[in-house]
Protein backbone atom coordinates (compact mmCIF):
# COMPACT_ATOMS: atom_id res chain seq x y z
CA UNK A 1 0.00 0.00 0.00
CA UNK A 2 0.65 3.59 -0.86
CA UNK A 3 1.36 6.10 2.06
CA UNK A 4 -1.87 7.79 3.48
CA UNK A 5 -3.49 9.79 6.13
CA UNK A 6 -6.11 7.49 7.81
CA UNK A 7 -8.98 9.55 9.43
CA UNK A 8 -12.01 8.56 11.73
CA UNK A 9 -14.98 10.94 11.34
CA UNK A 10 -17.21 10.42 14.41
CA UNK A 11 -20.16 12.54 12.05
CA UNK A 12 -21.29 12.62 8.83
CA UNK A 13 -20.41 16.63 8.79
CA UNK A 14 -17.19 15.98 9.98
CA UNK A 15 -16.36 13.37 7.18
CA UNK A 16 -17.95 16.12 5.22
CA UNK A 17 -15.18 18.60 6.68
CA UNK A 18 -12.34 16.18 6.40
CA UNK A 19 -13.20 15.27 2.64
CA UNK A 20 -13.23 18.94 1.46
CA UNK A 21 -9.94 19.39 3.44
CA UNK A 22 -7.88 17.03 1.48
CA UNK A 23 -6.08 16.33 -1.56
CA UNK A 24 -7.23 13.07 -2.81
CA UNK A 25 -10.08 11.88 -0.23
CA UNK A 26 -11.41 8.43 -0.02
CA UNK A 27 -14.20 7.39 2.51
CA UNK A 28 -14.12 3.64 3.95
CA UNK A 29 -17.07 1.93 5.17
CA UNK A 30 -16.35 -1.93 5.16
CA UNK A 31 -12.83 -1.64 3.28
CA UNK A 32 -13.57 -4.83 2.07
CA UNK A 33 -12.85 -3.61 -1.53
CA UNK A 34 -11.40 -0.48 -0.81
CA UNK A 35 -8.34 -2.48 1.26
CA UNK A 36 -7.67 -4.73 -1.59
CA UNK A 37 -7.67 -2.05 -3.82
CA UNK A 38 -4.95 0.00 -1.64
CA UNK A 39 -2.97 -3.27 -1.10
CA UNK A 40 -2.53 -4.17 -5.12
CA UNK A 41 -1.80 -0.07 -5.84
CA UNK A 42 -4.89 0.53 -7.91
CA UNK A 43 -5.95 3.51 -6.25
CA UNK A 44 -3.72 5.89 -4.16
CA UNK A 45 -6.02 8.40 -2.08
CA UNK A 46 -4.41 10.76 0.65
CA UNK A 47 -6.55 10.47 2.90
CA UNK A 48 -8.87 7.74 3.58
CA UNK A 49 -11.87 9.14 5.94
CA UNK A 50 -13.07 6.11 7.98
CA UNK A 51 -17.35 6.16 8.37
CA UNK A 52 -17.27 3.26 10.52
CA UNK A 53 -17.72 5.46 13.98
CA UNK A 54 -20.38 7.94 12.30
CA UNK A 55 -23.32 6.78 15.14
CA UNK A 56 -26.48 5.56 14.23
CA UNK A 57 -25.71 4.09 10.09
CA UNK A 58 -26.01 0.94 10.65
CA UNK A 59 -29.32 -1.10 11.10
CA UNK A 60 -32.56 -2.56 9.54
CA UNK A 61 -35.97 -1.26 9.53
CA UNK A 62 -38.76 -3.29 8.19
CA UNK A 63 -42.56 -2.17 7.70
CA UNK A 64 -45.56 -2.86 5.72
CA UNK A 65 -44.64 -1.78 2.53
CA UNK A 66 -40.66 -0.75 3.36
CA UNK A 67 -37.40 -1.93 4.07
CA UNK A 68 -34.84 0.30 5.23
CA UNK A 69 -31.08 -0.33 5.31
CA UNK A 70 -28.66 2.21 6.66
CA UNK A 71 -25.86 2.39 4.93
CA UNK A 72 -23.51 0.53 7.37
CA UNK A 73 -25.39 -2.05 7.52
CA UNK A 74 -22.99 -5.05 7.46
CA UNK A 75 -24.55 -7.92 5.02
CA UNK A 76 -24.34 -10.37 7.50
CA UNK A 77 -27.12 -8.54 9.04
CA UNK A 78 -29.20 -8.40 6.15
CA UNK A 79 -28.88 -11.43 5.54
CA UNK A 80 -29.76 -12.89 8.88
CA UNK A 81 -32.77 -10.06 10.04
CA UNK A 82 -35.80 -11.66 10.54
CA UNK A 83 -38.04 -9.01 9.32
CA UNK A 84 -36.00 -8.36 6.41
CA UNK A 85 -36.14 -12.30 5.67
CA UNK A 86 -39.90 -12.14 6.08
CA UNK A 87 -40.53 -9.24 3.73
CA UNK A 88 -38.39 -9.31 1.05
CA UNK A 89 -36.12 -12.84 1.66
CA UNK A 90 -34.73 -12.45 -2.11
CA UNK A 91 -32.69 -9.35 -0.44
CA UNK A 92 -31.60 -11.34 2.11
CA UNK A 93 -30.39 -14.10 0.00
CA UNK A 94 -28.45 -11.66 -2.05
CA UNK A 95 -26.58 -10.31 0.92
CA UNK A 96 -25.98 -13.34 2.15
CA UNK A 97 -24.61 -14.88 -0.71
CA UNK A 98 -22.26 -11.58 -0.98
CA UNK A 99 -18.23 -13.16 -0.50
CA UNK A 100 -17.67 -15.16 2.89
CA UNK A 101 -18.80 -14.99 6.04
CA UNK A 102 -15.80 -12.79 7.25
CA UNK A 103 -16.61 -10.71 4.04
CA UNK A 104 -20.06 -10.18 5.23
CA UNK A 105 -19.25 -9.46 8.53
CA UNK A 106 -17.51 -6.34 7.37
CA UNK A 107 -18.73 -4.85 4.00
CA UNK A 108 -21.87 -2.46 3.74
CA UNK A 109 -24.47 -1.92 1.71
CA UNK A 110 -23.99 1.76 1.16
CA UNK A 111 -20.02 0.49 0.44
CA UNK A 112 -20.87 -1.79 -2.11
CA UNK A 113 -23.39 0.54 -3.94
CA UNK A 114 -21.25 3.90 -3.62
CA UNK A 115 -18.79 1.51 -5.88
CA UNK A 116 -20.44 0.57 -8.14
CA UNK A 117 -18.53 -2.70 -9.25
CA UNK A 118 -19.76 -3.97 -12.26
CA UNK A 119 -19.33 -7.59 -10.47
CA UNK A 120 -20.98 -7.13 -7.12
CA UNK A 121 -24.81 -7.88 -5.87
CA UNK A 122 -26.39 -5.20 -4.50
CA UNK A 123 -26.97 -3.13 -7.68
CA UNK A 124 -29.20 -5.86 -9.07
CA UNK A 125 -31.13 -5.11 -6.09
CA UNK A 126 -31.11 -1.80 -6.02
CA UNK A 127 -32.53 -1.50 -10.28
CA UNK A 128 -33.76 -4.88 -9.58
CA UNK A 129 -36.47 -3.48 -6.65
CA UNK A 130 -36.33 -0.19 -7.67
CA UNK A 131 -35.01 1.43 -4.65
CA UNK A 132 -34.02 4.51 -3.63
CA UNK A 133 -30.70 6.13 -2.30
CA UNK A 134 -30.78 8.37 0.33
CA UNK A 135 -27.81 10.67 0.93
CA UNK A 136 -26.33 13.28 3.04
CA UNK A 137 -27.97 15.72 0.47
CA UNK A 138 -30.82 14.16 -1.79
CA UNK A 139 -32.49 11.20 -2.71
CA UNK A 140 -31.68 9.27 -5.90
CA UNK A 141 -34.05 7.26 -7.55
CA UNK A 142 -32.49 3.54 -7.78
CA UNK A 143 -32.62 3.44 -11.51
CA UNK A 144 -30.43 7.03 -11.95
CA UNK A 145 -27.57 5.76 -9.55
CA UNK A 146 -25.41 3.16 -11.82
CA UNK A 147 -24.01 5.52 -14.39
CA UNK A 148 -21.06 3.40 -15.82
CA UNK A 149 -18.28 1.18 -14.56
CA UNK A 150 -17.40 2.28 -10.78
CA UNK A 151 -19.05 5.49 -11.73
CA UNK A 152 -22.46 6.81 -10.19
CA UNK A 153 -24.67 9.38 -9.77
CA UNK A 154 -22.89 11.02 -6.33
CA UNK A 155 -21.43 14.10 -6.19
CA UNK A 156 -17.63 14.68 -4.68
CA UNK A 157 -18.10 14.33 -1.13
CA UNK A 158 -21.73 12.90 -1.20
CA UNK A 159 -22.34 10.18 1.42
CA UNK A 160 -24.94 7.12 1.31
CA UNK A 161 -26.76 7.43 4.51
CA UNK A 162 -29.52 4.47 3.73
CA UNK A 163 -31.16 2.48 1.18
CA UNK A 164 -34.79 2.21 0.70
CA UNK A 165 -36.61 -0.95 -0.80
CA UNK A 166 -40.57 -0.99 -1.59
CA UNK A 167 -41.75 -4.41 -0.59
CA UNK A 168 -42.46 -6.00 -3.80
CA UNK A 169 -45.27 -8.52 -3.50
CA UNK A 170 -42.92 -10.83 -5.11
CA UNK A 171 -39.08 -11.32 -5.78
CA UNK A 172 -36.26 -13.82 -6.48
CA UNK A 173 -32.82 -13.49 -7.32
CA UNK A 174 -29.96 -15.56 -8.95
CA UNK A 175 -26.37 -15.33 -9.38
CA UNK A 176 -23.84 -17.47 -11.02
CA UNK A 177 -21.12 -16.94 -9.18
CA UNK A 178 -17.38 -16.85 -9.97
CA UNK A 179 -16.82 -19.88 -7.86
CA UNK A 180 -13.10 -18.33 -6.47
CA UNK A 181 -14.39 -14.69 -5.58
CA UNK A 182 -18.06 -15.38 -5.61
CA UNK A 183 -18.60 -12.04 -7.52
CA UNK A 184 -21.02 -12.60 -9.92
CA UNK A 185 -20.34 -13.58 -13.22
CA UNK A 186 -24.28 -12.57 -13.65
CA UNK A 187 -26.91 -11.83 -11.49
CA UNK A 188 -30.35 -11.20 -11.45
CA UNK A 189 -32.85 -9.96 -9.10
CA UNK A 190 -36.72 -10.06 -10.61
CA UNK A 191 -39.89 -8.34 -9.04
CA UNK A 192 -43.42 -7.95 -9.41
CA UNK A 193 -45.26 -4.83 -7.30
CA UNK A 194 -48.62 -4.81 -8.90
CA UNK A 195 -48.23 -4.34 -12.62
CA UNK A 196 -44.50 -3.10 -12.46
CA UNK A 197 -42.22 -5.57 -13.06
CA UNK A 198 -38.67 -5.59 -12.75
CA UNK A 199 -35.50 -7.52 -14.03
CA UNK A 200 -32.29 -6.10 -13.00
CA UNK A 201 -28.98 -7.06 -14.07
CA UNK A 202 -25.46 -7.08 -12.50
CA UNK A 203 -22.20 -8.76 -13.71
CA UNK A 204 -23.05 -8.70 -17.13
CA UNK A 205 -22.36 -4.71 -17.66
CA UNK A 206 -20.40 -2.30 -17.19
CA UNK A 207 -22.70 -1.57 -14.32
CA UNK A 208 -26.12 -2.57 -13.14
CA UNK A 209 -29.00 -2.29 -15.55
CA UNK A 210 -32.58 -3.64 -16.52
CA UNK A 211 -33.85 -5.35 -19.48
CA UNK A 212 -37.45 -3.86 -20.81
CA UNK A 213 -38.11 -6.90 -23.22
CA UNK A 214 -38.46 -8.95 -20.16
CA UNK A 215 -40.11 -7.10 -17.73
CA UNK A 216 -42.63 -6.66 -20.71
CA UNK A 217 -43.26 -9.95 -20.90
CA UNK A 218 -43.10 -10.98 -17.13
CA UNK A 219 -45.56 -8.48 -16.93
CA UNK A 220 -47.87 -10.11 -19.49
CA UNK A 221 -47.32 -13.66 -18.03
CA UNK A 222 -44.89 -13.85 -14.51
CA UNK A 223 -43.40 -17.35 -15.36
CA UNK A 224 -40.03 -18.56 -16.30
CA UNK A 225 -41.97 -19.51 -19.91
CA UNK A 226 -42.28 -16.12 -20.88
CA UNK A 227 -38.27 -15.28 -20.48
CA UNK A 228 -37.01 -18.09 -21.59
CA UNK A 229 -36.73 -17.01 -25.05
CA UNK A 230 -35.14 -13.74 -24.60
CA UNK A 231 -32.01 -13.29 -25.59
CA UNK A 232 -30.02 -10.32 -24.74
CA UNK A 233 -27.51 -8.79 -27.23
CA UNK A 234 -23.60 -9.71 -26.41
CA UNK A 235 -22.59 -6.41 -27.75
CA UNK A 236 -20.99 -3.96 -25.02
CA UNK A 237 -20.89 -6.74 -22.50
CA UNK A 238 -18.30 -7.57 -20.28
CA UNK A 239 -15.80 -10.45 -21.39
CA UNK A 240 -12.65 -11.57 -19.24
CA UNK A 241 -10.96 -14.68 -18.90
CA UNK A 242 -13.85 -16.15 -16.78
CA UNK A 243 -16.47 -15.97 -19.55
CA UNK A 244 -17.01 -14.28 -22.85
CA UNK A 245 -19.74 -11.36 -23.38
CA UNK A 246 -21.65 -14.29 -25.38
CA UNK A 247 -21.73 -16.56 -22.28
CA UNK A 248 -23.10 -13.63 -20.11
CA UNK A 249 -25.55 -12.61 -22.55
CA UNK A 250 -26.55 -16.44 -22.36
CA UNK A 251 -26.36 -16.35 -18.56
CA UNK A 252 -28.84 -13.32 -18.59
CA UNK A 253 -31.64 -15.39 -19.79
CA UNK A 254 -30.56 -18.48 -17.71
CA UNK A 255 -30.72 -16.52 -14.21
CA UNK A 256 -33.08 -14.82 -14.76
CA UNK A 257 -35.78 -17.45 -15.84
CA UNK A 258 -34.60 -19.25 -11.97
CA UNK A 259 -34.97 -15.87 -10.57
CA UNK A 260 -38.73 -15.65 -11.56
CA UNK A 261 -38.36 -19.48 -10.88
CA UNK A 262 -37.85 -18.74 -7.49
CA UNK A 263 -40.25 -15.91 -6.88
CA UNK A 264 -42.94 -17.34 -7.94
CA UNK A 265 -41.93 -20.81 -5.35
CA UNK B 1 1.77 9.39 9.49
CA UNK B 2 1.27 7.39 12.57
CA UNK B 3 -1.89 6.33 14.59
CA UNK B 4 -2.28 5.65 18.57
CA UNK B 5 -4.54 2.60 18.63
CA UNK B 6 -5.32 0.65 22.11
CA UNK B 7 -6.75 -2.76 21.85
CA UNK B 8 -7.40 -5.80 23.42
CA UNK B 9 -5.55 -9.22 22.46
CA UNK B 10 -6.31 -12.52 23.35
CA UNK B 11 -7.78 -10.72 26.91
CA UNK B 12 -4.43 -8.93 27.34
CA UNK B 13 -4.58 -4.88 27.02
CA UNK B 14 -2.59 -3.45 24.30
CA UNK B 15 -1.56 0.34 23.95
CA UNK B 16 0.41 1.23 20.59
CA UNK B 17 1.68 3.07 17.48
CA UNK B 18 1.90 2.18 14.26
CA UNK B 19 1.75 3.61 10.34
CA UNK B 20 -1.88 4.83 9.16
CA UNK B 21 -1.67 1.48 6.37
CA UNK B 22 -0.34 -0.93 8.68
CA UNK B 23 -2.83 -3.95 8.44
CA UNK B 24 -4.11 -5.86 11.76
CA UNK B 25 -2.16 -9.25 10.71
CA UNK B 26 1.23 -7.30 9.99
CA UNK B 27 0.83 -6.01 13.39
CA UNK B 28 -0.31 -9.19 15.24
CA UNK B 29 2.45 -11.09 13.37
CA UNK B 30 5.61 -8.28 13.27
CA UNK B 31 4.83 -6.68 16.07
CA UNK B 32 3.54 -8.81 18.54
CA UNK B 33 4.85 -11.92 17.33
CA UNK B 34 1.63 -13.73 17.33
CA UNK B 35 2.68 -15.59 14.09
CA UNK B 36 0.05 -17.94 14.33
CA UNK B 37 -1.91 -16.39 12.27
CA UNK B 38 -1.04 -16.61 8.86
CA UNK B 39 -0.94 -14.52 5.56
CA UNK B 40 -1.80 -17.05 2.53
CA UNK B 41 -3.14 -15.18 -0.69
CA UNK B 42 -2.97 -11.37 1.09
CA UNK B 43 -6.05 -10.87 -1.44
CA UNK B 44 -8.98 -11.50 0.98
CA UNK B 45 -9.65 -14.68 -0.39
CA UNK B 46 -7.98 -17.93 1.32
CA UNK B 47 -9.07 -17.15 5.25
CA UNK B 48 -5.51 -17.96 6.37
CA UNK B 49 -5.88 -15.14 8.32
CA UNK B 50 -8.75 -14.78 10.13
CA UNK B 51 -9.13 -13.56 13.48
CA UNK B 52 -12.18 -12.69 15.85
CA UNK B 53 -12.74 -8.72 16.26
CA UNK B 54 -15.57 -8.15 19.03
CA UNK B 55 -16.44 -12.64 18.73
CA UNK B 56 -16.89 -12.42 15.02
CA UNK B 57 -14.66 -13.98 12.21
CA UNK B 58 -12.48 -11.58 9.80
CA UNK B 59 -10.00 -11.35 7.67
CA UNK B 60 -7.15 -9.67 9.40
CA UNK B 61 -4.98 -9.36 6.31
CA UNK B 62 -8.55 -6.67 4.99
CA UNK B 63 -8.75 -4.78 8.22
CA UNK B 64 -6.56 -1.52 9.30
CA UNK B 65 -5.38 -1.49 12.85
CA UNK B 66 -6.35 1.59 13.14
CA UNK B 67 -9.90 0.36 12.47
CA UNK B 68 -9.57 -1.96 15.52
CA UNK B 69 -8.51 0.50 18.05
CA UNK B 70 -11.35 -0.02 21.01
CA UNK B 71 -12.47 -3.39 19.75
CA UNK B 72 -11.59 -7.06 21.25
CA UNK B 73 -9.59 -9.34 19.26
CA UNK B 74 -8.69 -12.96 19.67
CA UNK B 75 -6.26 -15.00 17.48
CA UNK B 76 -5.73 -18.92 17.65
CA UNK B 77 -3.12 -18.03 20.26
CA UNK B 78 -6.01 -17.11 22.86
CA UNK B 79 -8.28 -20.44 22.29
CA UNK B 80 -6.56 -22.75 24.69
CA UNK B 81 -7.12 -21.88 27.93
CA UNK B 82 -4.86 -23.34 31.21
CA UNK B 83 -3.28 -25.64 28.81
CA UNK B 84 -6.69 -26.97 27.17
CA UNK B 85 -7.04 -27.06 24.02
CA UNK B 86 -10.79 -25.00 22.40
CA UNK B 87 -13.28 -28.05 21.80
CA UNK B 88 -12.51 -26.65 17.92
CA UNK B 89 -8.28 -27.39 18.49
CA UNK B 90 -8.99 -30.75 19.58
CA UNK B 91 -11.89 -31.96 16.98
CA UNK B 92 -9.11 -30.49 14.44
CA UNK B 93 -6.54 -33.00 16.06
CA UNK B 94 -8.76 -35.73 16.79
CA UNK B 95 -9.72 -36.17 12.92
CA UNK B 96 -7.15 -35.16 11.46
CA UNK B 97 -8.58 -32.24 9.87
CA UNK B 98 -4.97 -31.04 8.69
CA UNK B 99 -2.21 -32.12 7.08
CA UNK B 100 0.58 -29.40 6.33
CA UNK B 101 -1.45 -27.28 8.55
CA UNK B 102 -0.77 -23.64 6.92
CA UNK B 103 -4.76 -23.37 6.80
CA UNK B 104 -5.52 -24.15 10.18
CA UNK B 105 -5.60 -21.45 12.31
CA UNK B 106 -8.18 -20.04 9.95
CA UNK B 107 -10.07 -22.73 9.49
CA UNK B 108 -10.69 -23.24 13.29
CA UNK B 109 -11.15 -19.16 13.38
CA UNK B 110 -13.60 -19.93 10.35
CA UNK B 111 -15.32 -22.91 12.29
CA UNK B 112 -15.77 -21.34 15.45
CA UNK B 113 -17.65 -18.77 13.97
CA UNK B 114 -19.63 -21.17 11.96
CA UNK B 115 -20.59 -22.74 15.50
CA UNK B 116 -21.52 -19.56 16.66
CA UNK B 117 -23.53 -18.37 14.03
CA UNK B 118 -25.54 -21.39 14.88
CA UNK B 119 -25.68 -21.92 17.93
CA UNK B 120 -28.13 -24.43 19.32
CA UNK B 121 -28.50 -25.60 15.95
CA UNK B 122 -27.80 -29.35 14.75
CA UNK B 123 -24.89 -28.36 12.41
CA UNK B 124 -24.90 -30.39 9.08
CA UNK B 125 -22.98 -31.08 6.50
CA UNK B 126 -23.86 -28.64 4.06
CA UNK B 127 -24.16 -26.00 5.93
CA UNK B 128 -20.73 -26.31 7.04
CA UNK B 129 -19.47 -26.60 3.96
CA UNK B 130 -20.90 -23.82 2.15
CA UNK B 131 -19.96 -21.60 5.43
CA UNK B 132 -16.24 -22.22 4.81
CA UNK B 133 -16.21 -20.75 1.44
CA UNK B 134 -14.01 -18.43 2.22
CA UNK B 135 -11.32 -20.90 3.49
CA UNK B 136 -8.59 -22.54 1.21
CA UNK B 137 -7.30 -25.64 2.05
CA UNK B 138 -4.90 -26.55 -0.64
CA UNK B 139 -3.96 -30.74 0.63
CA UNK B 140 -6.78 -32.19 2.67
CA UNK B 141 -9.49 -31.90 0.58
CA UNK B 142 -11.80 -30.60 3.01
CA UNK B 143 -13.31 -33.59 4.34
CA UNK B 144 -11.82 -34.37 7.92
CA UNK B 145 -11.99 -30.43 7.98
CA UNK B 146 -15.89 -30.52 7.90
CA UNK B 147 -15.95 -33.74 10.10
CA UNK B 148 -14.13 -31.81 12.71
CA UNK B 149 -16.17 -28.89 13.06
CA UNK B 150 -19.24 -31.18 13.19
CA UNK B 151 -18.09 -33.27 15.96
CA UNK B 152 -16.54 -29.92 17.80
CA UNK B 153 -20.27 -28.58 17.57
CA UNK B 154 -21.47 -31.16 19.16
CA UNK B 155 -18.77 -30.83 22.58
CA UNK B 156 -19.40 -27.01 21.90
CA UNK B 157 -22.98 -26.97 21.77
CA UNK B 158 -23.39 -29.45 24.75
CA UNK B 159 -21.31 -27.33 27.09
CA UNK B 160 -22.82 -23.48 26.13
Amino acid sequence: MYEFTYQKASSIDEAKSFHSASEEPKYMSGGMTLLPTLKQRLARPSNVIDLAAVPGMSGVEVTNDQVTILARTPHALVASNPDLKRALPALAKLAGGIGDPMVRNRGTIGGSTANSDPAADYPASIVGLGATIHTDRREIAGDDFFLDLFETALEDGEIITKVTYPVPDRAGYMKFPNPASRYCIVGVMVSQKGNEVRVGVTGAGACAFRVPEMEAALADNFSSDAVANIKISPDGLNEDIHASAEYRAHLVTIMAKRAVAEAIA
Amino acid sequence: MTVKFSMTVNGKPVEGETEDRTLLVQYLREDMRLTGTHVGCDTSQCGCCTVHIDGKPVKSCTILCAQVDGCEITTIEGLAQDGELHPMQNAFRENHALQCGFCTPGMVMSAIGIVDRHEGEELDEKTVRRELEGNFCRCTGYHNIVKAILAASQVMNKSA
